[in-house]
């Protein structure tokens, strides 16, 4: 059988008050009313009446646990404890009696044989420092705060100030832009039509050159095939050159070549002029016929150097989550490779080409005075235009700056492209507010990304105390990385610890002023002493 | 936790390729198929019906303890010898051997707990064909037929089980190695047998190319030195379709033929991400099956530690409900058979028929041999809070706060292997955990526990005590070349104390001093894992078989390796407290006779619907073969859990013996209130059931420790002749009274339950609603429901003031629900000690008997010598089914009161307002 005495006597203190206040164990004062001996208690819920004597007699009556503030029987209940010199509590029914000291007044471990120390007074003493230590912080956060805020005004007006500048200038600009345009396009227009000249002459100039080059080839060739020195080249000595059997079909017959020869057993130098045009394309001069294709030397020894690179970015403590990051590299290569391969071949076929005919000749000075007012025309024009896209980009960018989301007051603008630091024995954490997070190793290695600035994500009532970064690097079977920054008043702006609670998922502690609350305008971080 | 991460060192890059490249599935290719394991291939393909095996009757002796008789292979003359015995307790066991071993061939030690008490046998019959032997009383016979040999069980008319029916018994005697010609008997049997000459040279060659003595698969190659040495016998079940057990595999309860697959294999490994519904081999190894029909349930328990593999056959197994409608009615059925086959790659057979007939004759039976659960402290039955890995202390601490903050109970916090200082058991990160003691204390204050890993897997580092020790005292593993055994594990390179070696154990077991494990306290406790043995690099993912323990290869043991990590552990936890306190070890790796250390769980599942449903047949199957303690992790280990299916996950796992949350450490963080206020209330309710539950659990684990009988019970082992039952995996008893039948499906609007027993009535444990028996009840279902009934004619012993910690609850009151049959009666049972020491063995325990009969409810003591007091007192009785009575009175010693009570009549539910009796008094109650 157990039994507890319904009523207990407390005896408070407070200040300089001191009083007597009798009601059961485990109700606060705020609902001392409820609780009338000698009247039939009802359920704070309505839900029944009961006897008085049911109040605190360790079985549970109510729904709402209320007729058992001070026992555990109860699985709902709540039991108060005033904590005198300290703050009042109230903690689950289920922790009366439970053996382990919960309220720093011990009144919730009446009856179940252990010890407990009263230690209100202690941590009323401690917490009184605490929170004295943290209203200093605040104050002095707070007094930076202002400071921020008045400095972040001050910059969003000269933002906004230079924004309207470089707006203005931007229409000097794009006037002055316009204007060369016509400039460029005027000059341009004659320079074409001189240049083209130049051009069609010289291209005329070089059919000459070709065709003269063709006969001389002609006529070497004409000595070549004519193997008997007769002035004639015959369809034996045709038949010599396999290369130019019509149909290729590995045996040129007598019938071919002289079908080749125009119907004729043999040809002399003239009628050889219409049998040349036929086969020069396929001739293959006697003396030439065993030289290699160019460009082949040139690729390997490219290859070579890429695979040199390639063993130099391998480190020897290879990670699985780098593996991304290296196929990239190798990809990389790759193109570069394809790169380098391609223009050996054509760039060899100019120059050939080149050789033949020679280069063209220069300009004539009225062409070349032409080109170069044309030149400096487009130059002027090129500049203006640059300088329109700065001014375009300066726009951009002080537009997004001052639309950004830095907080009510704009405190937190001044962390806006700044980067904090914090390294830890393994890491050097690097947090740049609103822009990303990452994470380097200290001893070398490449840098990961922990997240880009994502929004405020705080809870509703105090938005501004958490910031998250999200879709950095991809994990290994996981998620991508993220990191949530959380906020407390500091004065100093730092990273004070970092963490990975959850794999991948990165949790920053950041203190700055602009966190701060006014301290004298709110006491949250007093809780209310009800009974003191 | 299992395989690797990607901090692993160089030499699991491989197996990451091939993990990256399988995706969420086990890769089948690490692990052997029956073809890729030459022994089984070999057995596998011998025909039925040609047994070549013959009894000597003339070399028959019978004593009073055992009969024995040789047998010859007539194909190469090798003579076995078979020995039987008669158990006590209805048992009967068959050994053969070789008759003249070219060595000793390994016999399984330290399973059984005793040299099993034998009874007399003794000779009804005999002639040239056979003999018949008497069973003791039950008109069991045996009938030993001697060409070809064959065993006969017998009852009255019926036969229970035949050996050798199919004359698949089959021994390979081991021989010299035949390249070396110094084999004479086998040079001596093909000139000896006239019968076949050229087919039995032919069908040597061909065993020879079959991997008898050297075996590679992937890059690993066996050497085996002692060459072939495989055993198999077959068993045939007439009259049964179903048969149970041999875990662990992840498939139904109820075993399914073989004949289109492998069979199911029995050889402890380390699976990751093992498939479902199928019967590979995973961490643990229990070679018993039970057989049962409406008649009958019987035992098999192959004693054999080597790898092993199980086919199933029967004759009706292809048939459907409307095939074997047809026989019926035409009369043309034959009788159902199951047939079963074990084939194990070394040893000797050594096989134990438990022949019932109930279930419960079974489980005794069993634990006559290889002892029972062991009977764990109260506080392991809590809610177990793990992840791999919590971080540091400061992160524990964290952790602990959540639950208060959130007031939900828990009784341990584990840690996983990073909070060892680089791996090497025993110790502590020294940065994160830098003060264990504070840590612990911060926790013993809460009244609170944690376990902490360590697993048999030794870093070989000089720097490192432990890894010192066992090299210098010679402990080691050897490999087949005689130098220390090294493997890869999470360490690196780690060796493998020899846990078969008693001296190894004991002195593993001194490790768990307060004196040597430094920063351990009493409330700190251990998990083994990786203890299949998990070897990273070796052939499939464990222990070369030709390694040496001692005189003995690692085939001979492997299966057996678990189980002795698992028990010097134990033994540690226990020395530590000088033998009074009780141990809690958890392993992954478990074989016949782990029960009596401890906890299992079902390894490394994942984040899926499925998983949790086969948590339900893998628990079953281990409870029917001894393993009482086991749990899945909740949640699923690898993946992310939907909300959804966390929650259903902790509402099931609050009603399976082990309870514990575990999570991978790629996985996001899931501590119960990260979802939300809704569902950390739903998961706080399933927790705060747990406990109100703890009084029944702990009984039924008392229960267990004494009979055998599981914990988690499949149905039919209650309702053995409703067939109805005996395919059920998706719902299970705890013990008799409770009927669970989770929801595990998503998105579930709700369960159909079956409620067994005609004439039985079910209550509803949340809305008292009364059900009958025999019956499908739909149950529809929202997020909160988690579908339990108590069976009418139970009583159950309850504590709904739920703390902190289950020791916080101590000394709190009971509520008794008496569930009343249509007989209204109810009787059941309360077990009270002090919860964590041994004392129950010197009976300082409380053991209640309740009964409700005639409109009085009695509380006797069953233990009148026992010796124990309690503060925990009576609050409430509710009775379900009742009527209302005009009156209610408490007799005690003390004298008689009247009682107050409230009745509802829409539910028929009498609740007596707080008689207050001491838990340990006489009392009666009178309703009038």
């Amino acid at each position: 059988m157990v039994m507890f005495g319904h009523f207990v006597l407390l005896v408070l203190f407070g200040g300089a008050m001191s009083a007597e206040v009798q009601r059961p164990r485990g109700v606060p004062l705020s609902k001392r009313q409820f609780y009338e001996e000698d009247k039939p208690f009802t359920c704070l819920d309505g839900s029944r009446t009961i006897p008085f004597d049911r109040v605190n007699d360790d079985y549970c009556d109510c729904v709402d646990g209320s007729d058992e503030p001070g026992t555990a029987a109860c699985p709902n209940g709540n039991f108060h404890c005033t904590n005198a010199g300290f703050r009042p509590a109230f903690i689950p029914s289920s922790r009366v009696n439970d053996g382990i000291c919960d309220c720093c007044d011990t009144t919730d471990e009446y009856n179940s044989g252990i010890d407990c120390q009263n230690t209100c007074r202690e941590l009323g003493r401690k917490e009184k420092e605490e929170l004295e230590k943290i209203a200093e912080i605040a104050k002095e956060g707070f007094m930076f705060k202002k400071q921020l805020i008045q400095e972040a005004k001050q910059g969003l007006e000269d933002k906004k100030s230079k924004l309207g500048d470089v707006q203005n200038s931007k229409k000097d600009l794009e006037a002055k832009v316009e204007a060369l345009r016509t400039v460029k396009e005027t000059a341009e227009q004659p320079e074409k039509e001189a240049k083209e000249r130049h051009l069609k002459a010289w291209e005329e100039q070089k059919a000459v050159i070709r065709m003269e080059k063709d006969k001389a080839r002609m006529a070497d060739v004409f000595l070549e095939l004519d193997d008997d020195d007769d002035s004639f080249v015959s369809v034996a000595e045709l038949q010599s050159h396999s290369e130019l059997d019509p149909d290729s079909d590995a045996s040129f017959t007598e019938a071919e070549a002289q079908g080749l020869l125009g119907g004729v057993d043999k040809v002399d130098t003239v009628a050889f002029e219409t049998v040349w045009n036929n086969i020069k394309e396929k001739y293959v001069s006697e003396s030439t016929a065993d030289v290699p294709p160019p460009g082949e030397t040139a690729q390997e020894e490219i290859r070579d150097t890429s695979s040199d690179n390639d063993s130099e970015n391998y480190p020897d403590e290879d990670i699985p989550e780098e593996e991304d990051d290296e196929d990239m590299d190798e990809d990389d290569e790759d193109m570069d490779e394809g790169d380098y391969k391609a223009p050996p071949t054509s760039r060899t076929d100019d120059k050939k080409d080149d050789d033949e005919e020679g280069a063209m000749p220069p300009y004539e000075q009225e062409t070349q005075t032409l080109i170069d007012a044309a030149q400096k025309a487009r130059d002027e024009f090129n500049e203006a235009e640059k300088a329109l896209r700065e001014v375009e980009d300066q726009i951009r960018n002080l537009e997004k700056e001052i639309s950004f989301d830095f907080g009510p007051s704009s405190e937190f603008a001044y962390l806006y492209s700044q980067c904090y630091e914090l390294t830890t024995g393994e890491y050097v954490y690097r947090l740049c507010p609103f822009n990303r997070v990452s994470q380097k190793p200290k001893f070398g290695g490449s840098e990961t990304n922990l997240g880009t600035w994502g929004k405020w994500a705080g809870p509703e009532d105090n938005i501004y105390s958490v910031m998250k970064y999200e879709h950095g690097t991809g994990c290994w079977q996981g998620p991508n990385r993220s990191t949530t920054v959380k906020l407390t008043c500091g004065k100093e702006t730092i990273v004070t610890s970092t963490s990975e609670p959850s794999r991948c998922e990165y949790l920053m502690e950041f203190t700055s002023p602009a966190i701060c609350q006014d301290p004298t305008s709110s006491d949250s971080g007093h809780p209310d002493h009800e009974e003191l | 936790m299992a395989t690797f991460t990607e901090r692993m060192g160089p030499v699991l890059l491989l197996w990451l390729a091939v993990c990256l490249s399988g995706s969420w599935a086990v890769d089948k290719g690490n692990f052997k198929t029956c073809d890729q394991s030459a022994f089984c291939k070999r057995q596998r393909a011998m025909k039925p019906g040609e047994s070549p095996y013959r009894a000597l009757l003339e070399t028959m002796e019978l004593t009073n303890t055992r009969l024995t008789l040789q047998l010859i292979n007539d194909n190469n003359k090798v003579r076995l010898l078979l020995e039987l015995y008669r158990l006590q307790g209805n048992i009967t066991r068959v050994k053969i051997n070789e008759l003249k071993p070219l060595k000793p061939r390994y016999e399984v030690p330290d399973v059984l707990i005793r040299e099993p008490p034998t009874e007399p046998l003794s000779l009804l019959s005999q002639d040239e064909n056979g003999v018949v032997l008497s069973l003791g009383s039950e008109s069991q016979r045996v009938i030993v037929s001697a060409r070809p040999f064959r065993l006969d069980i017998v009852e009255g008319r019926d036969v229970l089980m035949s050996l050798n029916s199919r004359g698949l018994l089959s021994f390979e005697h081991l021989r010299m190695r035949k390249d070396t010609q110094a084999d004479p008997e086998a040079e001596n049997k093909e000139g000896t047998d006239p019968a076949n000459p050229a087919e039995t040279a032919k069908e040597e060659e061909e065993k020879v190319e079959d991997g008898m003595w050297e075996e590679t698969f992937k890059s690993h190659t066996d050497s085996k030195p002692s060459g072939p040495s495989a055993i198999s016998l077959d068993f045939s079940l007439p009259g049964v379709e179903h048969v149970y057990g041999i875990p662990e595999h992840a498939d139904t309860l109820k075993l399914k033929t073989t004949d289109s697959g492998d069979p199911y294999r029995l050889y402890n490994l380390d699976v990751f991400q093992y498939e479902l519904y199928n019967p590979m081999a995973l961490y643990g190894a229990v070679p018993v099956m039970l057989a049962h029909n409406t008649q009958r349930t019987m035992g098999i328990f192959w004693l054999n530690a080597a790898e092993t593999w199980v086919d199933i056959s029967s004759n009706t197994a292809g048939k459907t409900v409307f095939g074997k409608m047809l026989d019926y009615v035409q009369g043309s059925s034959e009788t159902p058979q199951t047939d079963v086959r074990w084939i194990s790659e070394s040893g000797i057979i050594d096989v134990f028929l438990m022949l019932g007939p109930t279930p419960r004759d079974v489980f005794s039976q069993y634990a006559s041999l290889t002892g029972t659960q062991a009977f764990p402290p109260l506080a392991s039955l809590g809610y177990h809070q793990c992840r791999w890995n919590y971080n540091d202390q400061e992160d524990v601490r964290s952790v602990d706060a959540g639950f208060d903050e959130h007031d939900i109970p828990y009784d341990f916090i584990w840690l996983d292997i990073e909070h060892t200082d680089g791996k090497r058991y025993f110790t502590w990160d020294p940065h994160k955990f830098a003060s264990p003691k504070e840590m612990l204390q911060g926790l013993l204050d809460k009244k609170r526990k944690m376990v902490a890993i360590v697993d048999p897997h030794i870093k070989v580092d000089t720097n490192y005590k432990i890894h010192n020790e066992i090299r210098s005292r010679g402990f080691y593993v050897k490999n087949k070349d005689g130098g220390d055994y090294e493997g890869w594990c999470w360490p690196g390179n780690a060796g493998y104390p020899d846990f078969t070696r008693p001296d190894m154990r004991a002195w593993w077991a001194s490790q768990f001093g307060y004196d040597q494990y430094e920063g351990a306290m009493e409330n700190l406790y251990t998990w083994n894992d990786m203890n299949e043995p998990s070897v990273f690099n070796g052939p499939e993912v464990t222990m070369h078989k030709d390694a040496m323990h001692e005189s003995w290869e690692h085939r001979e043991v492997h299966n057996l390796y678990g189980l002795y990590v698992h028990r010097a552990t134990a033994e540690g936890l226990t020395e530590r407290s000088g033998g009074v306190e009780r141990p809690f070890v958890l392993t992954r790796a478990f074989f016949a006779g782990s029960q009596r250390y401890g906890a299992v769980w079902t390894g490394d599942n994942a984040a899926e619907w499925d998983h949790l449903k086969i948590s339900i047949p893998m628990c079953l199957s281990l409870g029917l073969v001894g393993i009482s303690f086991c749990g899945a992790d909740v949640g699923g280990f690898f993946k992310s859990p939907s909300t959804e299916l966390l929650v259903r996950w902790y509402q099931t796992g609050a009603y399976q013996p082990f309870f514990r949350a575990h999570a991978h450490l790629d996985t996001p963080r899931r501590e119960p209130w990260l979802f939300g206020p809704e569902n950390t209330a739903l998961m706080r309710e399933a927790i705060r059931q747990r406990y109100t539950f703890l009084p029944y659990w702990y009984q039924l684990f008392y229960l267990a420790y004494h009979t055998g009988e599981p914990v988690m019970r499949p149905l039919w082992v209650e309702y053995p002749q409703d067939p109805a039952t005996f395919a059920l995996d998706d719902e299970y008893l705890l013990g008799r009274d409770l009927l669970v039948h989770p929801v595990t499906e998503e998105g579930a609007r709700g369960v159909t339950a079956y409620l067994p027993g005609k004439h039985e009535v079910w209550f509803d444990i949340h809305t008292f609603q009364k059900h009958n028996g025999g019956q499908n009840l739909y149950i529809p279902v929202t997020m909160s429901s988690i579908p339990v009934f108590q069976r009418g004619g139970s009583i159950i012993p309850r504590k709904l003031r739920v703390r902190r910690s289950s020791t916080c609850m101590e000394h709190d009151p009971y509520t008794l629900y008496v569930a009343l049959d249509n007989q209204r009666t109810a009787e059941g049972e309360l077990y009270i000690d002090d919860g964590h020491t041994f004392n129950y063995e010197k009976k300082e325990l409380i053991h209640r008997k309740f009964s409700f009969a005639n409109g009085v409810l009695s509380s006797v003591d069953l233990e009148p010598n026992a010796q124990f007091t309690t503060k925990s007192w009576v609050e409430r009785i509710i009775i379900l089914g009742a009527s209302k009575p005009s009156m209610v009175t408490l007799k005690t010693a003390d004298g008689a009161n009247q009682l107050e009570f409230d009745f509802d009549a829409s539910m028929s539910v009498l609740t007596i307002r707080k008689p207050g009796m001491n838990a340990g008094a006489d009392w009666t109650v009178t309703l009038q």
